[in-house]
């Protein structure tokens, strides 16, 4: 369900080394692309915590983004492949768990690939875009609204029968 | 009546091994007894929701609460306890987390009854009769049952919850510790879960045996393979949940030879169990290219059975997010 | 010790945010005016302003300011990125006592106000990014920055002039170089030149002496024919390894007499001379050019008999009485230490035969690369300095073609900066040498260097031609008598608005600079990045540019990017300053984004102990659980991540403070 008037919400974890270098190139080159991303700091890829990941989906990303130096670039040496190994579980755990696959991406940008930044953020909030909202807190939201349903009616019910006992007491 | 604390015992979605945990505190459940009043136990005494009802708000000392949270009834049942007691603890890996139950938060109600009610083997009902919420019968007399919630939830998710005992289920040993405590009134910090906040590795037996380089070239399950009665699991390339599970089970699993299977949940310092175990184990996978990692991952053929097995109402997603049936849609489906 | 406590108090928390107009380039494109407002209103914010310049004087001086008179404990700037203005803003805190790492920068020029086009997105963008500042600072702690002795020693990659110039300023402060070239000798590319642009002075005569000074510097360990393997390390304790090939002459017992050229058996010289672009031929014994320093031969063991068959009289062993040569000798590994490191591996010309064939190169005879006729004009060279063709005919017309591999997407984008002014040389010596027409076929003519422009004028009154236009083709389709024979030079004047065809007798292709071929693997060698074109990355560059985002290692020439030799030399100045300026302070500072472990918390699992890449991790049997040390962390958080039971730390980046980022920048609708 394409939905024009959807904004995704990406949250990306960029290395400092390469992709965050990157993302700052495409600002000193001006490059343009789409201001739905919020890149967060970390030093290298491998600080990408899989918890991370899921907290952003949890707390209403509707994409996650990671980007870290190219295989055999790394500035810790083998940090992005660390975030190579647990970004391949989690791509299968999020699979199961019902988030569509271009909801999560893995990127290598290097310092130099100002371009890529763009052309990957542009890509993947046109997917994400095309995919609609994830929107966990308000899939939450929904799940539990059957709760406070209950507790409206048991939320009555007391009151009904406070009521009652009340004039049962004034009749006697 | 005495004046002696209160105490009731209440089970929602469990197996009712929680229940038998209590039994397991042996003669010492005779000193508890005699310190407390057990105002409600239905597994054990009896005593009924109106009897509950009758009570005073908060003069229940304490309510030992196991189970998930899947039904209506269940919903109500800990809201009222709730109510009625100073103290709430969630007892147990379901109360605690979801537990095994919650499992079934990978699939909508919709595909739970439809197995259950039709597809199991041994399941017969060439009429497909699902259970109904209420039925009317030829005689006008209605009958309910519980409604059947969207997701199981874990009891913090549906009351306020002021401790946890963790486990499946906790050892006599921790539940003897809380009521100790309670009795005392040497309370922890409110929200504490009443288990060593440190990883089951703290206290393994095979702790030693463990090497500094382990990496994985392949994982095997537990029933494939020759499990070394000594040697730490995951040297063995067997997956084991215990780098990433609070100990206080006094290593139950490891002691008859299987791994940790995560039951004690997360230290305080992890918001998500699964996410954890997975960012420590496929981090040591020995291969540094995709397809390889992802031949070596295959050796865990089920991620969620695996790392959510005590916690998938806990885990940040809370279940399958595209298939559980929101509330709208249900409203729908009943019209 | 490290104050782990929050210092200022978090119970009390008092944050000021602060947001940059960076003149027009934020400003224009964010609402920070609207945003300072919002910022104003964010949980624990005490004040929130807006400044033109935050980074200037004045803006610096109003966030010490508050800091002083309103008790901020937090500090958070909304500005440039990090990684330019960090240290800034940090030092502004610390000056006003509050510790520098309760600061936070936020970037809302690079990752926002330059990267969109909707005000109203980008201004939201700014606003959500403050908010997750304002709630990660307020997990942050007063920390300490780590100090290390640095190793006083530096290691100088590539002797060409930048290596040169760098490796002299460093050995005259007094601090010790090793100097490490690939090549026979050192020199680089200046050493092939004749003159140099706009003076036309000698290039031998700037060069040479300060070759032979490398040489004889007590400060400084010259290793020709040598690479650099391996480094490890990081900033002021850098290990490398450096592999010197056999050049099977004893450079300690040769004084580079050259007999042994002479006694070769070979009486006339038979093999390619690379050093002369393969205009002149050489010996399997041989020495590059005759200043060459080491002033030490070297043998082709891929030409040389005794090599090849193993049958020789090996008459150069018979005519040196020094018994410098060896042909057992074998490559040697050494290892050094350094604290430093200056990178300054040059460039390669663009090679035009099979890149850009319409210009002939490597199909007709009289087309040369400018690095051909450098040798061909010097008086070192194989024609001594006569320029004749390769038929020994002295060329009538000579056409040079300018932009060769530059300023081009079929090649390279990139303007070389040197072709405009060694065409305008090389057009003056061959006009002088030859008497011949010169025509320079020029895309625009670029000389803005102190005296180049005079030098462009004093050409034009020399009579050298220039047509404007980009040469389409070069070939020997004669079509009038006069083409005959010749070369044409097809071209469109853009000036004259016409196409022009230009017989000459010789065709100098003005090939432009572009990164070695083995600049991808230097790079990773030393850890550090590339630009869009290969070329070493600077750091910033204006405020950094000559170093690069590994602490420590520094670029000099135009490995870093093309650039003539004044300001090569200078950059190797500027290189060796921030070298010396590095290893003079005794200690490097780094930052104090290491990681720990909780003491209390680790379950003794053995998880991070293999993921550590820099072995920072051990195991204390006696405790049973790992520990971290601080020295070897470099801070990249992989542990942290990994571990399962969350004992683990990363300074600066610890879990509630990205989780908070992740909270706040999704917590707006």
């Amino acid at each position: 369900m394409a939905n024009q008037e959807f904004e995704p919400r990406i949250v990306a974890f960029f290395c400092n080394w390469c992709t965050y270098t990157a993302a700052d190139l495409a600002g000193v080159s001006r490059m343009k692309y789409a201001s739905n991303i919020r890149i967060i700091r970390l030093m290298c890829s491998g600080r990408v915590d899989p918890q991370f990941v899921m907290d952003a989906f949890a707390r209403g990303a509707d994409g996650v983004l990671i980007g870290g130096c190219h295989p055999g670039d790394c500035h810790y040496i083998s940090g992005n492949y660390k975030c190579l190994r647990r970004y391949h579980m989690l791509e299968r755990m999020m699979a199961d768990l019902g988030v569509e696959k271009d909801r999560l991406r893995l990127e290598w940008i290097s310092a130099s690939e100002g371009d890529k930044v763009k052309r990957v953020v542009n890509e993947m909030v046109e997917q994400v875009r095309a995919l609609g909202p994830l929107d966990l807190p308000g899939r939450f939201a929904d799940w539990d609204a059957e709760m406070r349903e209950l507790d409206e009616k048991v939320q009555r019910e007391h009151d009904g029968a406070c009521e009652a006992h009340a004039a049962k007491e004034t009749q006697s | 009546m005495t004046d002696k604390p209160k105490v009731a015992f209440y089970w929602c979605a469990s197996c009712g091994g929680c229940e038998e945990s209590t039994v397991d505190l042996a003669e010492a459940i005779l000193d508890v007894a005699k310190l407390v009043d057990i105002v409600f136990w239905p597994v054990a005494i009896d005593a009924k929701k109106k009897d509950v009802e009758a009570m005073a708000d908060g003069s229940i000392a304490v309510s030992l609460i196991n189970g998930a949270i899947r039904t209506s009834e269940q919903e109500e049942m800990v809201r009222l306890l709730r109510r009625k007691s100073g103290l709430v603890i969630a007892y147990g890996s379901c109360a605690q987390s979801g537990g095994i139950p919650a499992l079934a938060n990978q699939f909508t109600r919709e595909q739970i009854m439809r197995v259950v009610y039709e597809e199991c083997p041994t399941v017969d009902n060439p009429n497909k009769v699902h259970p109904q919420e209420t039925y009317v019968d030829t005689d006008g007399i209605g009958v309910t049952l519980p409604g059947f919630r969207n997701i199981v939830r874990s009891l913090d998710q549906v009351i306020d919850v002021d401790y946890a005992l963790p486990g499946c289920p906790p050892t006599p040993k921790l539940l003897a510790e809380a009521l100790q405590a309670i009795l005392e009134g040497k309370l922890p910090p409110k929200g504490t879960v009443l288990a060593p906040d440190v990883a089951q590795c703290d206290t393994c037996p095979r702790k030693d045996t463990k090497p500094q380089d382990v990496s994985y070239l392949e994982f095997k399950r537990p029933h494939w393979t020759d499990m070394d009665p000594e040697k730490c699991f995951l040297a063995q390339g067997i997956v084991c949940m215990g780098p990433a599970t609070r100990s206080g089970c006094e290593s139950q699993c490891i002691s008859g030879n299987m791994p940790c299977t995560g039951c004690f949940g997360p230290t305080s310092r992890v918001r998500d169990q699964g996410a954890k175990i997975i960012s420590s184990i496929c981090s040591s996978v020995a291969s540094e290219e995709s397809d390889q990692i992802k031949s070596v991952l295959s050796g865990i053929p089920d991620p969620i059975g695996t790392f959510y097995r005590y916690g998938l109402s806990k885990c940040l997603l809370r279940g399958r997010v595209d298939t559980a049936v929101t509330t709208s849609q249900s409203q729908e489906a009943r019209k | 010790m490290m104050d782990r406590g929050n210092g200022n108090g978090r119970s009390d928390l008092r944050i000021g945010v602060y947001v940059c107009h960076c003149g027009i380039n934020i400003a224009s494109m964010v609402d920070v005016k609207r945003v300072a407002e919002q910022a104003a209103a964010m949980p624990n914010v005490v004040v929130a302003r807006d400044y033109k310049y935050m980074c200037s004087d004045p803006g610096q001086e109003m966030v010490q300011q508050d800091i002083r008179e309103l008790n901020l404990n937090r500090v958070v700037v909304a500005a440039c990125t990090p990684l330019l203005h960090e240290p800034t803003f940090r030092g502004a805190c610390e000056r006003a006592g509050l510790n520098p790492f309760f600061c936070h920068m936020v970037n809302i020029r690079e990752h926002d106000a330059w990267v969109h086009e909707d005000r109203e997105k980008a201004t939201v963008k700014a606003i959500d990014l403050i908010r997750a500042a304002v709630r990660r600072v307020k997990h942050h702690k007063a920390l300490e920055r780590r100090t290390v002795p640095i190793n006083p020693n530096v290691l100088v990659v590539g002797g060409g002039i930048a290596g040169i110039q760098a490796a002299l300023k460093i050995a005259s402060a007094g601090r010790h170089v090793y100097l490490v070239e690939r090549e026979l000798s050192i020199g680089g590319h200046m050493a092939k030149f004749d003159k140099t642009f706009p003076t036309l002075d000698c290039a031998a005569c700037i060069l040479t002496p300060k070759m032979s000074d490398v040489k004889k510097h007590p400060n400084i360990t010259l290793w020709t024919y040598s690479e650099v393997d391996k480094v490890d390390g990081y900033v002021g304790n850098f290990k490398a390894t450096v592999r010197r090939k056999p050049r099977y002459i004893n450079e300690d017992t040769c004084v580079g007499c050259l007999e042994c050229i002479d006694a070769c058996v070979f009486k006339e010289p038979r093999f390619t001379d690379e050093y002369n672009e393969g205009l002149s031929k050489r010996k399997p014994m041989h020495i590059p050019f005759p200043q060459a320093v080491p002033q030490v031969t070297a043998i082709d063991p891929e030409t040389c008999l005794r090599f090849k068959t193993g049958k020789c009289k090996s008459s150069c062993v018979t005519v040196c009485d020094r018994n410098a040569i060896d042909f057992d000798q074998k490559e040697r590994i050494e290892e050094i230490n350094v604290g430093a490191i200056i990178l300054s591996t040059g460039f390669q010309t663009f090679e035009p035969k099979d890149r850009l064939p319409q210009y002939g190169y490597g199909i007709y005879d009289n087309i040369y690369t400018a690095l051909e006729v450098e040798r061909l004009v010097n008086s070192a060279g194989p024609t001594e300095g006569e320029v004749v063709l390769r038929d020994g005919s002295k060329p009538r017309a000579v056409g040079i073609i300018h932009c060769i591999g530059s300023r081009d997407t079929k090649s390279n984008i990139w303007c070389s900066r040197v072709c405009c002014m060694y065409s305008l040389k090389l057009a003056h010596l061959l006009k002088e040498r030859t008497g011949a027409e010169v025509y320079n076929f020029y895309i625009d003519m670029r000389t803005p260097g102190k005296g180049y422009e005079e030098f462009y004028n004093k050409l034009l009154e020399e009579g050298v031609h220039f047509i404007r236009g980009k040469v389409g083709a070069v070939n020997d389709w004669a079509i009038t008598p006069e083409e005959e024979g010749r070369l044409v030079i097809r071209v469109e004047d853009t000036l004259g608005g016409f196409v022009r065809r230009v017989p000459v007798d010789m065709v100098v292709l003005s090939t432009g600079l572009e990164p070695h071929k083995d600049a991808e693997d230097v790079r990773r060698k030393f850890n550090i990045s590339c630009s869009p074109g290969g070329f070493f990355l600077e750091r910033h560059p204006k405020l950094a540019p000559v170093e690069t985002a590994s602490g420590g290692i520094f670029l000099a020439g135009c490995c870093q990017g093309p650039k003539d030799i004044p300001d090569t030399v200078a950059q190797a100045g500027a290189a060796a300053a921030e070298a010396l300026a590095l290893i003079d302070k005794g200690v490097v500072e780094l930052e104090p984004n290491t990681a720990f472990i909780d003491a209390e918390s680790c379950s003794g699992c053995k998880s991070c102990l293999s993921l550590c890449p820099y072995t920072a991790i051990s195991f204390i049997e006696a405790e049973k659980r790992a520990e971290i040390n601080e020295a070897l962390c470099k801070g990249c958080g992989t542990c942290v991540a990994a571990c399962p039971s969350g004992s683990i730390i990363q300074n600066l980046f610890e879990d509630e403070e990205i989780f908070s980022e992740i909270a706040e920048v999704l917590s707006n609708g």
